[in-house]
């Protein structure tokens, strides 16, 4: 059997291979003042926000959900973290920048709480729930901020983004949150009863699965990851911008989930390949920056790649195939009574 | 169950007008409400601002303001009665209009431009159309996919605006049509004509009534309906409107600009929601969403004539879209309930 | 077998040679059919004999991979439902497939609505389809939305669609299923109407009384393959069965019969339900089954037995009554509670609310289990004893444990979900329609099966549309009908004869 994850891994690794032939430094990592250096060490640095909000959109996935409010999140969460660096006397303090982070993820938990009590108790479409506060979000992010961009200047704060132990640290935040979201899943129960839910909701209730629970908290964890992504993403340009952070971020996420293996559907999924996912985006953004391709204008190019992935995926087009090579196939067994039979 | 169909029956013969306009038009309650809290906005406004929201002046602006938002809710109207959604209908008319500026800076003539333009958006359409009939893929994403091309093609035209000199277009716009203070721009006349097709379509015309079937029955194909055909065909719909919607707006800010209708898709479900068209599927009138462009136009302009953040519209829409939902899944979970016992 | 075609009445419908695969199965194989004009024709099998899977080929869902139909003496290619509605075949399915979201006189006239001057000419409408209504005894709003009717007006609403197509061939895919016994009566009155018209109609049901009622000739199907056709009249109901399982009663009945065990009924029962029911579902009912019993439910679908099940199990939510389980009360409000309390419950629908098809045939027998411990996972060698313990027990093919378990079929699937149950220890199992459209064999299997757990101390409710295999394993059998328990019988005191009678006849007088 071919493993689950072969594609996404060979696409990426294609990726690689190409763009290092053409451009040979691509793949030359340098070490300076005990860092290290290179498009491939950019490319780790910048998946973090995306792979952070892929993380937890591939568990909501996994419910049957979607998360459409994730970009909104990820604005409210700058913007509160923001906003009490630039209210403290000592921006540079550590205990500030600490204390605005966690007050910004507790923020962020309540609105994934916010999500899964209308998504698991007031049984509202995912999608449709989210949106509502996809729409709001940003409008209660632009209130915190009272309409302005706000900027600071804390060098604790932008270590989060730009700091470096040896890697860049953003890579072992998105790094240490694929290690716990992965463990969380798979070393207890929630993975597999996460993927009964999603497969098959009734059943899964008639076993005295807590559905309810389980889909509650794949939303919580959604939203406090697009948290980690908001804040990450806010210290990395220094600002909160409640309209530009995380804009289009739900696609990025969706489309990782899907490179990754996991089903738009429900059910089976896959983290490891989730990650994988990411990067090859992240790759592709590299590429298409060196190819001199605005960045404006690469959603032309992810749009092409959604539908080539969501045509490939289609249970339609399996059945074409299926029928197609049957069809041969018979037409190939009957052809020597063809003239025999009388074709309606 | 006899005895309570006749039991029904009985009642129904007895009590009046009410109990028939519940068993036939129980739907158009969600439109209804959306009126009462219309009229409730204006009402309370004109308190609040003592006298000085409900003037001629006021209402023309909210069909000039909105023109763009509304031909966009007609369009997505068919696609949501059919149990679809379309996100890019922003961005389709952020691209539409933003190529238009350019193919008129250009030089191209307005006869050629527009329908080019609009074909455009129908090609957007028919692939988001084809995507969800014939390959399974769920409207939402689909339609992102949708969103995202027409976002990067309208940056492919331009990265920054393009000013329209063109003298037809900005007639759409500059012409006002007086009668004492009331006015109507062309491109208010054109958003109410599409609204009114809109309605006619779907009211009188098999096709239009197969959008209904569709949205109400998963299986409407094995009542012999064209479902194939109709689904495709309303996301096509929602291109055109994209399209037109690309139109008026170019003529409403006198330029193309890339960056337009970033998030317009969420304004445009919120007033369909709201104006009663319940995002299940089946349910819905597109002058209900109407009523529904106009309420959320009327909430910007109160929060702009008190002063407030622009941002507490997102936030008020998004509560109002919220309390819909809920009062939507209320409705659908009682009638389901209703045809399963 | 080949047909000959009766000559009298020409056959409106000839389907011949009929070969239809799906991966994996092969759903009809060289199946001849006829229907005649002016008949009722009921096309008869257990499930997966291809009843579904011949109708679909006729209405045009399904595409034929060999074998002709002719309609009307003309050879017809469908290449999708509206092909076969132009054609003259219309059909009304189990669940209705109507919009109930628009008004009773759109549905009977949707795509077909009168127009004037390019648009649908509404009053014309609505005329049309009070005519077409009332030429079938109804009368009602046409302008009411259809959600707010029966299910049995719905399913004449159908019925008149069909007429306005103009329908030659009418097939009448278990058209019963939800309906009362007046309501049947009103549909019977109407078939017999558009019997004597001319129209040809298919008739599948899965209740006997009602196809000898209303059939004129029967054909019968098994494993994809055409058993025969036959005039009602020449074929008794026994014979009918046994073509239909395709051997005599007798092989099941070799089973050992538990039915005659004695049950000590003196200590408190494990189950004490009272006055239990849901406004519209099920009128209040009780229940006791005592320690080591299996108490069977029997009665048509839709007579109440499985509302029942699921309200004790708290699948649906009861409105009244109370549950003691072992003597102290218990909540049914969440299936949760239930298995809390030791109650297993293994669903009719094996599909959609048993299996969890993609997860492998492991994780699903350990789900039961594994719910109950909540996020803390099954330690592994629990979980591998407690799967290979029980792919043993019930013999589960293939012995694959890391097998997907949608790709099973049907009886083992059924299999799992009793092995995830037994896992979890329970008191009383509750077992809907737990050998529905599985193999003979595996059928023996899972009654052995029962009849030991139940021997070793399990109380079990046996949900069953087969009487025989009610009568067989039960001590004692629940009657319901339209809704309510109509009656408690001791099973070594009745046959098959006593009980369907007692079915379709007791307790006539008190009902309401």
């Amino acid at each position: 059997m071919k493993h689950r994850l072969f594609w996404p891994v060979a696409t990426l690794v294609m990726l690689i291979l190409i763009n290092t032939i053409a451009r040979s430094q691509f793949a030359s990592i340098t070490v300076r003042d005990g860092r290290l250096y290179g498009a491939l060490i950019d490319i780790l640095r910048q998946s973090a926000p995306l792979m952070l909000v892929s993380l937890g959109m591939t568990i909501v996935i996994a419910t049957r959900g979607i998360d459409l409010s994730v970009g909104a999140v990820m604005a409210v969460s700058g913007a509160v973290a923001l906003t009490i660096i630039d209210g403290s006397t000592d921006p540079n303090n550590v205990g500030v920048v600490m204390l605005a982070v966690v007050v910004a993820l507790v923020i962020s938990l309540l609105l994934g709480v916010w999500n899964g009590f209308l998504v698991s108790l007031l049984g509202i479409q995912p999608i449709i729930a989210t949106l509502v506060l996809m729409l709001a979000g940003r409008g209660v992010a632009l209130l915190i901020t009272e309409g302005f961009i706000t900027t600071v200047n804390s060098t604790p704060f932008e270590f989060i983004s730009t700091g470096y132990l040896l890697l860049p640290f953003a890579f072992f935040i998105w790094v240490a949150a694929a290690a716990v979201v992965g463990l969380t899943e798979r070393r207890s129960a929630l993975g597999v009863l996460t993927e009964a839910v999603g497969i098959n909701p009734e059943a899964s209730r008639l076993a005295g699965v807590r559905s309810r629970g389980i889909i509650w908290s794949a939303y919580a964890a959604s939203a406090v990851l697009a948290g980690i992504a908001g804040i990450i993403y806010a210290s990395n340009i220094k600002a909160a911008d409640a309209n530009a952070a995380g804009q289009f971020i739900e696609l990025y996420a969706i489309l990782a989930v899907v490179l990754g293996g996991t089903s738009l559907m429900g059910g089976k999924f896959s983290l490891a390949g989730t990650v994988v996912g990411v990067l090859i985006i992240q790759t592709l953004e590299s590429t298409m920056l060196f190819l001199g391709v605005p960045s404006a204008e690469s959603p032309v190019f992810f749009a092409v790649v959604v539908v080539v992935v969501v045509v490939i995926q289609s249970p339609r087009l399996h059945r074409v195939a299926r029928d197609f090579v049957r069809s041969a196939r018979a037409r190939r067994a009957a052809e020597p009574s063809l003239d025999a039979e009388v074709v309606g | 169950m006899t005895s309570v169909e006749t039991a029904a029956r009985t009642t129904r013969e007895q009590t009046g007008y009410f109990q028939t306009f519940m068993s036939r038009r129980a739907s158009i309650l969600p439109t209804l409400a959306a009126v009462a809290i219309l009229i409730l906005l204006f009402v309370g406004a004109e308190i609040l601002l003592r006298g000085d929201f409900i003037t001629p002046r006021n209402i023309s602006s909210l069909l000039l303001d909105n023109a763009y938002l509304l031909i966009l809710a007609v369009g997505l109207t068919f696609v949501i009665v059919t149990g679809g959604i379309d996100l890019s209908v922003g961005s389709v008319m952020a691209f539409t209009g933003i190529w238009l500026a350019q193919l008129l800076a250009a030089g191209v003539s307005l006869a050629i431009a527009l329908p080019a333009v609009l074909l455009a958006g129908a090609l957007v359409g028919l692939l988001i159309g084809v995507l969800v009939q014939f390959f399974d893929v769920q409207p939402f994403i689909a339609s992102l996919a949708g969103l995202f091309l027409a976002r990067g093609l309208a940056f492919v035209v331009s990265l920054s605006s393009i000013k329209v000199e063109t003298a037809e277009v900005l007639w759409l716009q500059s012409t006002r049509i007086q009668l004492g203070d009331w006015y109507i721009t062309p491109t208010g006349i054109l958003a109410l004509l599409v609204a009114f097709a809109g309605a006619w379509v779907m009211q009188f015309t098999r096709f239009g009534r197969t959008t209904y079937a569709i949205g109400g029955n998963k299986q409407a194909a094995l009542m012999g309906l064209k479902v194939a055909r109709t689904t495709v065909a309303v996301y096509v719909i929602s291109g055109i409107c994209g399209g037109l919607a690309g139109l008026v707006l170019t003529a409403y800010s006198g330029a193309g600009y890339p960056r337009n209708g970033v998030g317009t898709e969420l304004d445009a479900i919120a007033a369909v929601v709201i104006g009663g068209t319940v995002l299940a599927g089946g349910r819905g009138y597109v002058l209900g969403s109407m009523v529904g462009v106009f309420v959320y136009g009327t909430i910007k302009t109160i929060i702009s004539f008190m002063g407030a953040e622009q941002s507490w519209t997102q936030i008020i829409i998004g509560a109002l879209l919220l309390v819909f939902i809920v009062v939507q899944r209320a409705i659908v979970a009682r009638s389901d309930r209703r045809s399963r016992s | 077998m080949t047909l000959t075609a009766d000559t009298a009445y020409p056959p409106i419908v000839e389907m011949r040679g009929i070969t239809i695969s799906f991966p994996g199965v092969l759903a009809l194989d060289n199946v001849d059919f006829f229907l005649r004009r002016g008949e009722v024709h009921s096309l008869m099998g257990e499930n997966g004999a291809g009843k579904s899977t011949l109708i679909k080929a006729l209405t045009g869902v399904y595409a034929v991979d060999s074998g002709s139909i002719d309609l009307i003496g003309t050879s017809q290619v469908f290449r999708g439902t509206s092909d076969a509605e132009a054609a003259g075949i219309s059909t009304v399915y189990q669940e209705i497939n109507l919009c109930t979201n628009l008004s009773v006189g759109e549905n009977v006239m949707l795509g077909h609505e009168p127009r004037k001057g390019g648009r649908i000419d509404w009053k014309a409408v609505h005329r049309l389809a009070a005519e077409h209504l009332e030429g079938l005894g109804i009368s009602i709003d046409t302008r009411s939305l259809l959600s707010n009717h029966s299910i049995a007006i719905q399913q004449l609403v159908a019925i008149s669609r069909a007429m306005v197509l103009d329908a030659k061939v009418l097939v009448l895919d278990e058209p019963t299923s939800s309906l009362d016994r007046g309501e049947v009566e009103q549909l019977f009155t109407v078939i017999r109407d558009l019997r004597a018209r001319g129209a040809a109609i298919i008739f599948v049901s899965h209740f006997l009384d009602q196809v000898y009622e209303i059939a004129d000739r029967i054909t019968v199907l098994r494993n994809g393959k055409l058993v025969g056709e036959y005039l009602v009249k020449d074929l008794p109901r026994d014979q009918l069965v046994t073509k239909m399982i395709g051997r005599q009663l007798d092989d099941l009945e070799a089973i050992s019969s538990t039915a005659e065990r004695a049950i000590d009924r003196t200590d408190a029962p494990i189950l004490k339900a009272t006055g239990v029911g849901r406004r519209g579902v099920l009128e209040p009912a009780d229940l006791d089954v005592f320690d080591g019993e299996i108490v069977g439910i029997a009665g048509l679908l839709g007579s109440g037995r499985t509302e029942l099940v699921r309200l004790l199990y708290g699948a649906d939510r009861a409105d009244s009554g109370n549950i003691e389980m072992v003597g102290t009360p218990a909540k049914m409000t969440s299936p949760r509670h239930a298995i809390d309390r030791g109650i297993a419950f293994s669903s009719e629908d094996r599909r959609e609310e048993g299996i969890v098809a993609d997860l492998s045939v492991a994780e699903n027998i350990v789900l039961g289990i594994q719910a109950r411990k909540g996020l803390r996972k099954v330690r592994q060698e629990k979980q591998d004893s407690v799967v290979s313990e029980y792919m043993a027990a019930l013999d589960i093919r293939p012995a694959d444990p890391d097998m997907v378990a949608g790709n099973l079929s049907g009886g083992n699937q059924q299999k799992v979900l009793i092995a995830r149950w037994l896992a979890t220890a329970p008191e009383l199992l509750i077992l809907d329609e737990p050998t529905r459209g599985i193999d003979v064999g595996t059928k023996a299997d899972l009654q052995k099966k029962v009849a030991e757990l139940s021997e070793q101390g399990l109380s079990v409710i046996f949900i069953s549309s087969e009487l025989e295999e009610v009568l067989r394993l039960a001590q004692r059998i629940v009657v319901m009908r339209d809704r309510k328990s109509i009656g408690e019988l001791d099973s070594r005191r009745f046959d098959l004869d006593g009980l369907i009678d007692f079915i379709a006849n007791e307790g006539d007088g008190s009902a309401a």
